[in-house]
Protein backbone atom coordinates (compact mmCIF):
# COMPACT_ATOMS: atom_id res chain seq x y z
CA UNK A 1 0.00 0.00 0.00
CA UNK A 2 1.39 3.27 -0.78
CA UNK A 3 0.63 6.39 1.57
CA UNK A 4 1.72 10.22 -0.10
CA UNK A 5 4.20 11.34 2.90
CA UNK A 6 5.57 14.87 3.81
CA UNK A 7 8.56 14.82 5.18
CA UNK A 8 9.51 18.38 5.75
CA UNK A 9 12.31 20.40 5.78
CA UNK A 10 13.74 19.26 9.09
CA UNK A 11 13.39 15.51 8.16
CA UNK A 12 14.81 16.34 4.90
CA UNK A 13 18.48 17.41 6.34
CA UNK A 14 18.52 17.76 9.75
CA UNK A 15 16.17 14.30 11.50
CA UNK A 16 17.56 11.79 8.34
CA UNK A 17 17.58 9.09 11.59
CA UNK A 18 14.23 10.01 12.04
CA UNK A 19 13.36 9.66 8.20
CA UNK A 20 15.24 6.34 7.80
CA UNK A 21 14.33 4.50 10.63
CA UNK A 22 10.64 5.57 9.65
CA UNK A 23 10.40 4.93 6.07
CA UNK A 24 12.40 1.50 6.62
CA UNK A 25 9.69 0.33 9.23
CA UNK A 26 6.81 1.76 7.04
CA UNK A 27 8.36 -0.72 4.15
CA UNK A 28 8.52 -3.73 6.92
CA UNK A 29 5.07 -3.31 7.72
CA UNK A 30 3.34 -2.90 3.97
CA UNK A 31 3.52 0.46 3.80
CA UNK A 32 5.82 2.43 1.31
CA UNK A 33 5.70 5.89 2.29
CA UNK A 34 5.92 7.85 -1.44
CA UNK A 35 7.46 11.39 -0.86
CA UNK A 36 5.58 13.96 -2.86
CA UNK A 37 7.26 14.63 -5.75
CA UNK A 38 7.58 18.46 -5.11
CA UNK A 39 6.84 19.92 -1.54
CA UNK A 40 7.30 23.25 -0.20
CA UNK A 41 7.96 23.90 3.58
CA UNK A 42 4.72 23.81 5.30
CA UNK A 43 5.42 27.27 7.17
CA UNK A 44 6.78 25.89 10.59
CA UNK A 45 4.15 27.61 12.50
CA UNK A 46 0.23 27.92 12.28
CA UNK A 47 -0.90 31.68 11.23
CA UNK A 48 -3.32 32.62 14.08
CA UNK A 49 -4.72 36.20 11.49
CA UNK A 50 -7.98 34.96 10.26
CA UNK A 51 -7.97 37.68 7.62
CA UNK A 52 -5.21 36.79 5.64
CA UNK A 53 -4.00 33.70 3.79
CA UNK A 54 -0.98 34.29 2.34
CA UNK A 55 0.71 32.46 5.21
CA UNK A 56 -1.25 29.46 4.67
CA UNK A 57 -0.60 29.25 0.92
CA UNK A 58 2.47 26.95 1.55
CA UNK A 59 0.95 24.23 3.86
CA UNK A 60 -2.20 24.28 1.06
CA UNK A 61 -0.08 24.08 -1.65
CA UNK A 62 1.40 20.93 0.05
CA UNK A 63 -2.08 19.69 0.97
CA UNK A 64 -3.08 20.09 -2.90
CA UNK A 65 0.03 18.16 -4.13
CA UNK A 66 -0.72 15.22 -1.85
CA UNK A 67 -4.77 15.01 -2.70
CA UNK A 68 -3.47 14.57 -6.56
CA UNK A 69 -1.95 11.18 -5.25
CA UNK A 70 -4.17 9.45 -2.37
CA UNK A 71 -6.97 10.85 0.18
CA UNK A 72 -4.20 10.76 3.11
CA UNK A 73 -0.97 12.23 3.59
CA UNK A 74 1.63 11.34 6.27
CA UNK A 75 4.04 13.51 8.38
CA UNK A 76 5.99 12.96 11.36
CA UNK A 77 7.24 16.28 12.58
CA UNK A 78 5.21 18.09 15.07
CA UNK A 79 5.23 21.12 13.61
CA UNK A 80 4.53 20.01 10.23
CA UNK A 81 1.42 18.38 11.38
CA UNK A 82 0.33 20.89 13.84
CA UNK A 83 0.17 23.13 10.76
CA UNK A 84 -1.04 20.63 7.77
CA UNK A 85 -3.81 19.27 10.20
CA UNK A 86 -5.05 23.05 11.04
CA UNK A 87 -4.87 24.42 7.74
CA UNK A 88 -6.97 21.79 6.41
CA UNK A 89 -9.15 22.37 8.99
CA UNK A 90 -9.54 26.34 7.34
CA UNK A 91 -10.13 24.72 3.81
CA UNK A 92 -12.62 22.36 5.45
CA UNK A 93 -14.55 24.49 7.25
CA UNK A 94 -13.87 28.33 6.73
CA UNK A 95 -15.78 29.15 3.22
CA UNK A 96 -14.23 32.50 2.89
CA UNK A 97 -10.69 31.88 3.44
CA UNK A 98 -11.01 28.28 1.41
CA UNK A 99 -12.39 30.70 -1.56
CA UNK A 100 -9.57 33.35 -1.46
CA UNK A 101 -6.95 30.60 -1.36
CA UNK A 102 -8.41 28.76 -4.74
CA UNK A 103 -8.68 31.78 -6.30
CA UNK A 104 -5.26 32.70 -5.48
CA UNK A 105 -4.12 28.89 -6.37
CA UNK A 106 -6.44 29.13 -9.71
CA UNK A 107 -4.94 32.42 -10.83
CA UNK A 108 -1.17 31.37 -10.03
CA UNK A 109 -0.70 28.64 -12.44
CA UNK A 110 -4.02 28.87 -14.77
CA UNK A 111 -1.62 30.25 -17.79
CA UNK A 112 1.29 27.33 -17.28
CA UNK A 113 -1.01 23.93 -16.90
CA UNK A 114 2.51 22.08 -18.24
CA UNK A 115 4.06 23.02 -15.26
CA UNK A 116 4.28 20.53 -11.98
CA UNK A 117 2.78 22.98 -10.00
CA UNK A 118 -0.22 23.15 -11.68
CA UNK A 119 -3.26 22.11 -10.21
CA UNK A 120 -6.31 20.87 -11.59
CA UNK A 121 -8.20 20.94 -8.63
CA UNK A 122 -9.52 23.20 -6.08
CA UNK A 123 -7.98 22.05 -2.65
CA UNK A 124 -11.39 21.83 -0.54
CA UNK A 125 -9.95 19.64 2.69
CA UNK A 126 -9.64 16.04 0.37
CA UNK A 127 -6.77 14.61 2.26
CA UNK A 128 -6.89 13.59 5.71
CA UNK A 129 -3.86 14.60 7.66
CA UNK A 130 -2.51 11.39 9.56
CA UNK A 131 0.71 11.34 12.34
CA UNK A 132 2.60 8.20 11.36
CA UNK A 133 1.81 6.87 14.79
CA UNK A 134 -2.45 7.59 13.52
CA UNK A 135 -1.61 5.57 10.65
CA UNK A 136 -0.02 2.66 12.83
CA UNK A 137 -2.89 2.54 14.81
CA UNK A 138 -5.68 2.92 12.14
CA UNK A 139 -4.07 2.09 8.58
CA UNK A 140 -1.95 -0.79 9.65
CA UNK A 141 -3.33 -1.41 13.40
CA UNK A 142 -1.64 -1.84 16.66
CA UNK A 143 -2.42 -5.68 16.75
CA UNK A 144 -1.09 -6.33 13.55
CA UNK A 145 2.26 -4.38 13.87
CA UNK A 146 2.45 -6.27 17.23
CA UNK A 147 2.43 -9.41 14.70
CA UNK A 148 5.20 -8.17 12.52
CA UNK A 149 7.51 -7.42 15.75
CA UNK A 150 10.50 -9.95 15.93
CA UNK A 151 11.61 -8.79 19.14
CA UNK A 152 9.53 -8.43 22.03
CA UNK A 153 10.82 -4.90 24.06
CA UNK A 154 10.20 -6.68 27.43
CA UNK A 155 11.68 -5.12 30.32
CA UNK A 156 12.69 -1.71 28.75
CA UNK A 157 11.04 0.91 30.74
CA UNK A 158 9.66 4.10 28.14
CA UNK A 159 8.60 7.18 29.13
CA UNK A 160 6.47 8.69 26.25
CA UNK A 161 6.59 11.84 24.90
CA UNK A 162 4.02 14.12 23.42
CA UNK A 163 5.33 17.36 23.87
CA UNK A 164 2.74 20.36 22.38
CA UNK A 165 2.41 20.55 18.78
CA UNK A 166 0.53 17.12 18.32
CA UNK A 167 -1.52 17.80 20.86
CA UNK A 168 -2.72 21.74 21.08
CA UNK A 169 -5.14 23.04 20.75
CA UNK A 170 -7.41 19.99 20.98
CA UNK A 171 -10.14 22.12 19.79
CA UNK A 172 -8.54 21.75 16.38
CA UNK A 173 -5.99 19.53 16.60
CA UNK A 174 -8.40 16.15 18.03
CA UNK A 175 -5.15 14.09 18.09
CA UNK A 176 -6.29 12.07 21.15
CA UNK A 177 -9.48 11.76 23.24
CA UNK A 178 -8.16 13.67 26.01
CA UNK A 179 -5.67 16.67 25.56
CA UNK A 180 -3.96 16.52 28.99
CA UNK A 181 -4.08 12.59 29.13
CA UNK A 182 -3.32 11.04 25.68
CA UNK A 183 -2.61 7.49 25.24
CA UNK A 184 -2.03 6.56 21.71
CA UNK A 185 1.62 6.10 22.24
CA UNK A 186 1.07 3.96 25.46
CA UNK A 187 -1.17 1.96 23.45
CA UNK A 188 1.73 1.56 20.84
CA UNK A 189 4.43 0.52 23.33
CA UNK A 190 2.42 -2.16 25.20
CA UNK A 191 2.24 -3.34 21.88
CA UNK A 192 5.72 -3.09 21.38
CA UNK A 193 5.83 -5.06 24.68
CA UNK A 194 7.15 -2.23 26.77
CA UNK A 195 6.63 -1.21 30.39
CA UNK A 196 5.22 1.93 30.42
CA UNK A 197 6.15 4.91 32.03
CA UNK A 198 3.47 7.08 32.73
CA UNK A 199 4.99 10.91 33.68
CA UNK A 200 3.32 13.43 34.97
CA UNK A 201 5.61 16.02 32.03
CA UNK A 202 4.99 13.55 29.41
CA UNK A 203 2.46 17.02 27.59
CA UNK A 204 4.37 20.05 29.08
CA UNK A 205 6.56 21.95 26.76
CA UNK A 206 9.95 21.33 25.90
CA UNK A 207 11.02 25.00 25.65
CA UNK A 208 10.37 24.63 21.69
CA UNK A 209 12.02 27.39 19.35
CA UNK A 210 13.24 29.71 22.57
CA UNK A 211 15.79 27.67 22.52
CA UNK A 212 17.30 30.49 20.03
CA UNK A 213 16.69 33.56 22.15
CA UNK A 214 16.11 32.12 25.43
CA UNK A 215 18.52 29.46 26.06
CA UNK A 216 18.16 29.44 29.82
CA UNK A 217 14.28 28.94 30.09
CA UNK A 218 14.33 26.64 27.05
CA UNK A 219 16.78 24.38 29.30
CA UNK A 220 14.90 24.71 32.32
CA UNK A 221 11.49 23.65 30.49
CA UNK A 222 13.61 20.89 28.97
CA UNK A 223 15.27 19.85 31.99
CA UNK A 224 11.83 19.59 34.16
CA UNK A 225 10.73 17.02 31.74
CA UNK A 226 13.82 14.99 31.45
CA UNK A 227 13.96 15.11 35.37
CA UNK A 228 10.67 13.54 35.24
CA UNK A 229 11.18 10.34 33.51
CA UNK A 230 14.34 9.59 35.43
CA UNK A 231 12.56 9.86 38.28
CA UNK A 232 9.99 7.50 37.28
CA UNK A 233 13.15 5.11 36.70
CA UNK A 234 12.71 4.99 32.69
CA UNK A 235 15.45 3.69 30.42
CA UNK A 236 14.71 5.84 27.69
CA UNK A 237 12.09 8.69 26.16
CA UNK A 238 10.64 8.84 23.05
CA UNK A 239 9.61 11.55 20.82
CA UNK A 240 7.86 12.38 17.27
CA UNK A 241 9.52 16.28 17.27
CA UNK A 242 13.09 16.85 16.25
CA UNK A 243 12.98 20.26 18.09
CA UNK A 244 11.74 18.33 21.44
CA UNK A 245 14.34 15.45 20.53
CA UNK A 246 17.08 18.28 19.94
CA UNK A 247 16.28 19.92 23.61
CA UNK A 248 15.81 16.99 25.49
CA UNK A 249 18.72 14.96 24.18
CA UNK A 250 21.57 17.67 23.06
CA UNK A 251 20.61 19.66 25.75
CA UNK A 252 21.42 17.41 28.60
CA UNK A 253 24.99 18.37 27.88
CA UNK A 254 24.13 21.43 29.56
CA UNK A 255 22.01 19.99 32.27
CA UNK A 256 24.76 17.99 33.40
CA UNK A 257 27.20 21.53 34.08
CA UNK A 258 23.42 23.39 35.92
CA UNK A 259 22.18 20.26 37.94
CA UNK A 260 24.01 19.02 40.74
CA UNK A 261 23.72 14.68 40.09
CA UNK A 262 22.39 14.90 37.04
CA UNK A 263 21.24 11.80 35.36
CA UNK A 264 21.25 10.98 31.95
CA UNK A 265 18.72 9.62 30.05
CA UNK A 266 18.29 8.71 26.29
CA UNK A 267 15.78 10.26 24.13
CA UNK A 268 15.11 8.39 20.53
CA UNK A 269 12.45 8.64 17.92
CA UNK A 270 9.49 6.37 18.11
CA UNK A 271 10.02 4.95 14.96
CA UNK A 272 13.39 3.86 16.00
CA UNK A 273 12.37 2.02 18.77
CA UNK A 274 9.69 0.45 16.50
CA UNK A 275 12.20 -0.47 14.32
CA UNK A 276 14.35 -2.29 16.88
CA UNK A 277 11.17 -4.31 17.88
CA UNK A 278 10.62 -5.20 14.23
CA UNK A 279 14.13 -6.00 13.62
CA UNK A 280 15.53 -3.37 11.06
CA UNK A 281 19.17 -3.61 10.12
CA UNK A 282 21.33 -1.11 11.65
CA UNK A 283 21.53 0.92 8.24
CA UNK A 284 18.43 2.15 8.79
CA UNK A 285 18.80 2.88 12.38
CA UNK A 286 21.20 5.62 13.13
CA UNK A 287 22.15 7.06 16.39
CA UNK A 288 25.30 8.84 15.66
CA UNK A 289 23.52 12.78 16.28
CA UNK A 290 22.52 11.81 19.58
CA UNK A 291 24.21 13.17 22.47
CA UNK A 292 23.00 10.26 25.28
CA UNK A 293 23.84 7.00 23.43
CA UNK A 294 20.50 4.99 23.70
CA UNK A 295 23.39 1.69 22.95
CA UNK A 296 24.16 0.57 26.53
CA UNK A 297 20.48 0.92 27.85
CA UNK A 298 19.33 -1.47 25.27
CA UNK A 299 22.48 -3.51 25.62
CA UNK A 300 21.37 -4.15 29.08
CA UNK A 301 18.00 -5.53 27.91
CA UNK A 302 19.97 -7.30 25.01
CA UNK A 303 18.14 -5.28 22.18
CA UNK A 304 21.35 -4.22 20.41
CA UNK B 1 4.37 43.78 -49.87
CA UNK B 2 4.45 45.84 -46.46
CA UNK B 3 3.75 44.00 -43.33
CA UNK B 4 0.69 44.61 -41.49
CA UNK B 5 1.55 47.24 -38.67
CA UNK B 6 0.06 47.02 -34.93
CA UNK B 7 0.40 49.80 -32.35
CA UNK B 8 2.72 48.84 -29.38
CA UNK B 9 2.98 51.15 -25.89
CA UNK B 10 7.00 51.35 -25.46
CA UNK B 11 6.88 52.72 -21.58
CA UNK B 12 3.55 54.37 -22.59
CA UNK B 13 3.83 55.62 -25.70
CA UNK B 14 3.02 54.27 -28.64
CA UNK B 15 4.46 53.20 -31.89
CA UNK B 16 3.28 51.53 -35.21
CA UNK B 17 5.45 48.55 -36.02
CA UNK B 18 4.52 45.67 -38.46
CA UNK B 19 3.58 42.71 -36.57
CA UNK B 20 6.34 40.45 -38.06
CA UNK B 21 9.12 41.70 -35.62
CA UNK B 22 10.05 40.71 -32.01
CA UNK B 23 9.20 43.16 -29.29
CA UNK B 24 13.26 44.04 -29.77
CA UNK B 25 12.93 44.68 -33.24
CA UNK B 26 10.20 46.81 -33.09
CA UNK B 27 11.66 48.55 -30.35
CA UNK B 28 14.73 49.04 -33.13
CA UNK B 29 12.15 50.01 -35.82
CA UNK B 30 10.41 52.84 -33.52
CA UNK B 31 14.17 54.68 -33.20
CA UNK B 32 15.20 52.72 -29.92
CA UNK B 33 19.18 51.78 -29.85
CA UNK B 34 19.72 49.36 -27.09
CA UNK B 35 23.41 49.74 -25.39
CA UNK B 36 21.88 47.46 -22.76
CA UNK B 37 19.07 45.68 -22.53
CA UNK B 38 20.15 43.38 -25.81
CA UNK B 39 22.58 40.91 -25.90
CA UNK B 40 22.65 37.74 -27.23
CA UNK B 41 19.25 37.89 -29.09
CA UNK B 42 18.88 34.35 -29.14
CA UNK B 43 17.59 33.46 -25.59
CA UNK B 44 20.63 32.94 -23.77
CA UNK B 45 21.80 35.78 -22.20
CA UNK B 46 18.65 36.80 -19.69
CA UNK B 47 19.74 40.36 -20.72
CA UNK B 48 15.98 41.60 -22.18
CA UNK B 49 13.66 40.50 -19.70
CA UNK B 50 10.19 42.66 -20.36
CA UNK B 51 6.86 42.66 -18.73
CA UNK B 52 4.24 42.76 -20.98
CA UNK B 53 0.16 43.34 -20.76
CA UNK B 54 -2.03 42.74 -23.41
CA UNK B 55 -5.47 44.63 -23.96
CA UNK B 56 -8.15 43.82 -21.58
CA UNK B 57 -6.35 41.34 -20.11
CA UNK B 58 -5.58 42.59 -16.00
CA UNK B 59 -2.53 39.67 -15.79
CA UNK B 60 1.00 40.86 -16.25
CA UNK B 61 2.79 38.54 -18.72
CA UNK B 62 6.85 38.39 -19.03
CA UNK B 63 9.06 36.95 -22.05
CA UNK B 64 12.20 38.05 -23.71
CA UNK B 65 12.08 41.24 -26.47
CA UNK B 66 14.40 38.58 -28.31
CA UNK B 67 12.11 36.11 -28.62
CA UNK B 68 8.70 37.60 -27.57
CA UNK B 69 6.47 39.01 -30.89
CA UNK B 70 4.65 42.20 -30.64
CA UNK B 71 1.34 41.70 -30.48
CA UNK B 72 -1.45 44.79 -31.05
CA UNK B 73 -2.31 47.06 -28.23
CA UNK B 74 0.79 45.52 -26.08
CA UNK B 75 1.92 47.41 -23.36
CA UNK B 76 5.62 46.86 -22.34
CA UNK B 77 8.50 47.97 -20.77
CA UNK B 78 12.20 46.19 -21.14
CA UNK B 79 13.86 45.64 -17.17
CA UNK B 80 17.56 44.71 -18.86
CA UNK B 81 18.94 45.10 -15.13
CA UNK B 82 17.59 44.21 -11.94
CA UNK B 83 19.93 45.76 -9.02
CA UNK B 84 19.81 42.56 -6.87
CA UNK B 85 21.37 41.32 -4.30
CA UNK B 86 24.40 39.14 -4.55
CA UNK B 87 26.88 37.97 -2.21
CA UNK B 88 30.05 37.41 -2.26
CA UNK B 89 32.54 33.75 -1.41
CA UNK B 90 35.05 31.37 -2.17
CA UNK B 91 33.15 28.15 -3.25
CA UNK B 92 35.85 25.96 -2.45
CA UNK B 93 35.53 27.18 1.07
CA UNK B 94 31.58 26.34 1.09
CA UNK B 95 29.52 23.22 2.21
CA UNK B 96 26.67 22.30 -0.15
CA UNK B 97 24.13 22.66 2.68
CA UNK B 98 21.38 24.70 4.29
CA UNK B 99 23.15 26.60 5.86
CA UNK B 100 25.35 28.43 3.54
CA UNK B 101 22.25 29.57 1.90
CA UNK B 102 21.24 31.16 4.92
CA UNK B 103 24.70 32.55 6.03
CA UNK B 104 24.77 34.13 2.10
CA UNK B 105 20.98 34.60 1.45
CA UNK B 106 19.11 35.13 4.88
CA UNK B 107 16.17 36.02 3.19
CA UNK B 108 15.37 32.46 0.95
CA UNK B 109 14.05 32.02 4.71
CA UNK B 110 11.24 34.59 4.34
CA UNK B 111 9.72 32.45 1.72
CA UNK B 112 5.82 32.07 1.81
CA UNK B 113 5.60 30.15 -1.14
CA UNK B 114 3.56 32.36 -2.59
CA UNK B 115 4.56 31.27 -6.29
CA UNK B 116 4.47 35.00 -7.65
CA UNK B 117 8.36 34.39 -8.87
CA UNK B 118 7.28 30.97 -10.97
CA UNK B 119 4.58 32.55 -12.65
CA UNK B 120 7.26 35.75 -13.50
CA UNK B 121 9.80 33.38 -15.00
CA UNK B 122 10.46 33.78 -18.90
CA UNK B 123 11.93 30.03 -18.85
CA UNK B 124 8.88 28.08 -17.56
CA UNK B 125 11.16 27.38 -14.42
CA UNK B 126 9.91 26.29 -10.89
CA UNK B 127 11.44 29.02 -9.29
CA UNK B 128 9.01 28.67 -6.11
CA UNK B 129 10.04 24.81 -6.13
CA UNK B 130 14.26 25.03 -6.50
CA UNK B 131 13.91 28.62 -3.81
CA UNK B 132 12.18 25.79 -1.44
CA UNK B 133 14.62 22.74 -2.18
CA UNK B 134 17.79 25.43 -1.54
CA UNK B 135 16.05 26.02 1.93
CA UNK B 136 15.94 22.23 3.09
CA UNK B 137 19.41 21.99 2.11
CA UNK B 138 18.73 19.77 -1.15
CA UNK B 139 21.03 21.79 -3.30
CA UNK B 140 21.23 18.86 -6.23
CA UNK B 141 17.26 19.56 -6.33
CA UNK B 142 17.99 23.12 -6.72
CA UNK B 143 21.02 23.26 -8.96
CA UNK B 144 18.86 21.01 -11.51
CA UNK B 145 15.43 22.74 -11.19
CA UNK B 146 16.71 25.83 -12.11
CA UNK B 147 19.69 25.20 -14.85
CA UNK B 148 17.43 26.84 -17.69
CA UNK B 149 17.94 30.28 -15.63
CA UNK B 150 19.43 33.09 -17.58
CA UNK B 151 19.64 35.51 -14.65
CA UNK B 152 16.91 37.91 -16.33
CA UNK B 153 16.17 39.46 -12.58
CA UNK B 154 11.91 39.41 -13.04
CA UNK B 155 11.78 36.85 -10.35
CA UNK B 156 13.22 38.73 -8.26
CA UNK B 157 11.18 41.77 -9.08
CA UNK B 158 7.95 39.74 -7.98
CA UNK B 159 8.87 38.52 -4.61
CA UNK B 160 6.82 39.94 -1.59
CA UNK B 161 10.07 38.19 0.33
CA UNK B 162 12.93 40.70 -1.70
CA UNK B 163 14.23 36.69 -2.64
CA UNK B 164 16.84 37.49 -5.39
CA UNK B 165 16.38 33.85 -6.58
CA UNK B 166 18.27 33.42 -9.56
CA UNK B 167 21.64 34.53 -7.45
CA UNK B 168 20.44 31.91 -4.71
CA UNK B 169 20.07 29.49 -7.88
CA UNK B 170 23.81 30.13 -9.27
CA UNK B 171 25.00 29.48 -5.53
CA UNK B 172 23.29 26.25 -5.50
CA UNK B 173 24.48 25.63 -9.43
CA UNK B 174 28.09 26.29 -7.83
CA UNK B 175 27.82 24.51 -4.77
CA UNK B 176 26.56 21.58 -6.98
CA UNK B 177 29.32 21.55 -9.22
CA UNK B 178 32.04 22.11 -6.70
CA UNK B 179 31.18 19.71 -4.24
CA UNK B 180 28.07 17.31 -5.15
CA UNK B 181 28.65 16.55 -8.87
CA UNK B 182 31.61 13.83 -9.21
CA UNK B 183 34.97 15.00 -11.04
CA UNK B 184 35.61 14.62 -14.26
CA UNK B 185 38.24 12.34 -14.49
CA UNK B 186 39.46 12.56 -18.43
CA UNK B 187 39.24 16.85 -17.67
CA UNK B 188 41.58 16.26 -14.66
CA UNK B 189 43.92 14.55 -17.04
CA UNK B 190 43.64 16.86 -19.76
CA UNK B 191 44.53 19.56 -17.51
CA UNK B 192 47.50 17.85 -16.00
CA UNK B 193 48.73 17.29 -19.35
CA UNK B 194 47.92 21.26 -20.74
CA UNK B 195 49.83 22.35 -17.57
CA UNK B 196 53.18 19.96 -18.70
CA UNK B 197 53.18 21.79 -21.50
CA UNK B 198 51.71 18.96 -24.19
CA UNK B 199 50.26 21.31 -26.51
CA UNK B 200 53.07 24.01 -26.23
CA UNK B 201 54.85 22.94 -29.34
CA UNK B 202 52.04 22.50 -31.41
CA UNK B 203 50.59 26.00 -29.74
CA UNK B 204 54.33 27.78 -30.93
CA UNK B 205 53.73 25.98 -34.79
CA UNK B 206 50.23 27.52 -34.97
CA UNK B 207 51.48 31.00 -33.74
CA UNK B 208 53.80 31.53 -36.59
CA UNK B 209 51.32 30.69 -39.30
CA UNK B 210 50.08 33.20 -41.97
CA UNK B 211 46.29 34.05 -41.73
CA UNK B 212 45.69 32.21 -45.11
CA UNK B 213 47.47 28.95 -43.56
CA UNK B 214 45.29 29.03 -40.26
CA UNK B 215 41.94 29.23 -42.94
CA UNK B 216 43.24 26.23 -44.29
CA UNK B 217 43.71 24.02 -41.75
CA UNK B 218 40.64 25.47 -39.82
CA UNK B 219 38.24 24.33 -42.93
CA UNK B 220 40.21 21.02 -43.50
CA UNK B 221 40.30 20.58 -39.38
CA UNK B 222 38.82 16.98 -38.24
CA UNK B 223 35.47 17.27 -36.65
CA UNK B 224 34.83 14.06 -35.43
CA UNK B 225 37.19 11.75 -35.39
CA UNK B 226 36.45 8.42 -37.21
CA UNK B 227 36.61 5.38 -35.47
Amino acid sequence: MKIPYYPGCTLHERALDFDKASRECANVLGVELEELPIWTCCGAVFPLTTDSVMEILAAVRNLAYAARMGDKVVTLCSFCYNVLKRTNKVMREDEERREKVNLFLRADTETRDKTESFLKKDYVGQVDVLHYIEMLRDVVGFDEMAKRVKTRLEGLRVAPYYGCMLLRPHGEMKFDEHPEQPTIFEEFLTALGCDVVDFPMKTECCGGFQIVRDEETAIACSQTVVSSAVKRDADLIITTCPLCLYNLDRKQKEMEKRVNGFRKIPVIYFTQLLGIALGIDDEHLDFSDNYVDPRPALAEKNLV
Amino acid sequence: MASEMVTIYVMGKAYEVPRDLTIMKAMEYAGYRFIRGCGCRGAFCGACGTVYRTKDDYRLKVGLACQEMVQDEMYLAEIPFFPGNKATYNVDKLKPNSETVLKLYPEVFRCLSCNACTKACPQDIEVMEYVQAALRGDIEKAADLSFDCILCGLCAARCPAEIVQYNVALLCRRLYSAKIAPRAKHLDKRVKEVKRGKFDKELAKLMKMKKSQLAKLYSEREIQKAD
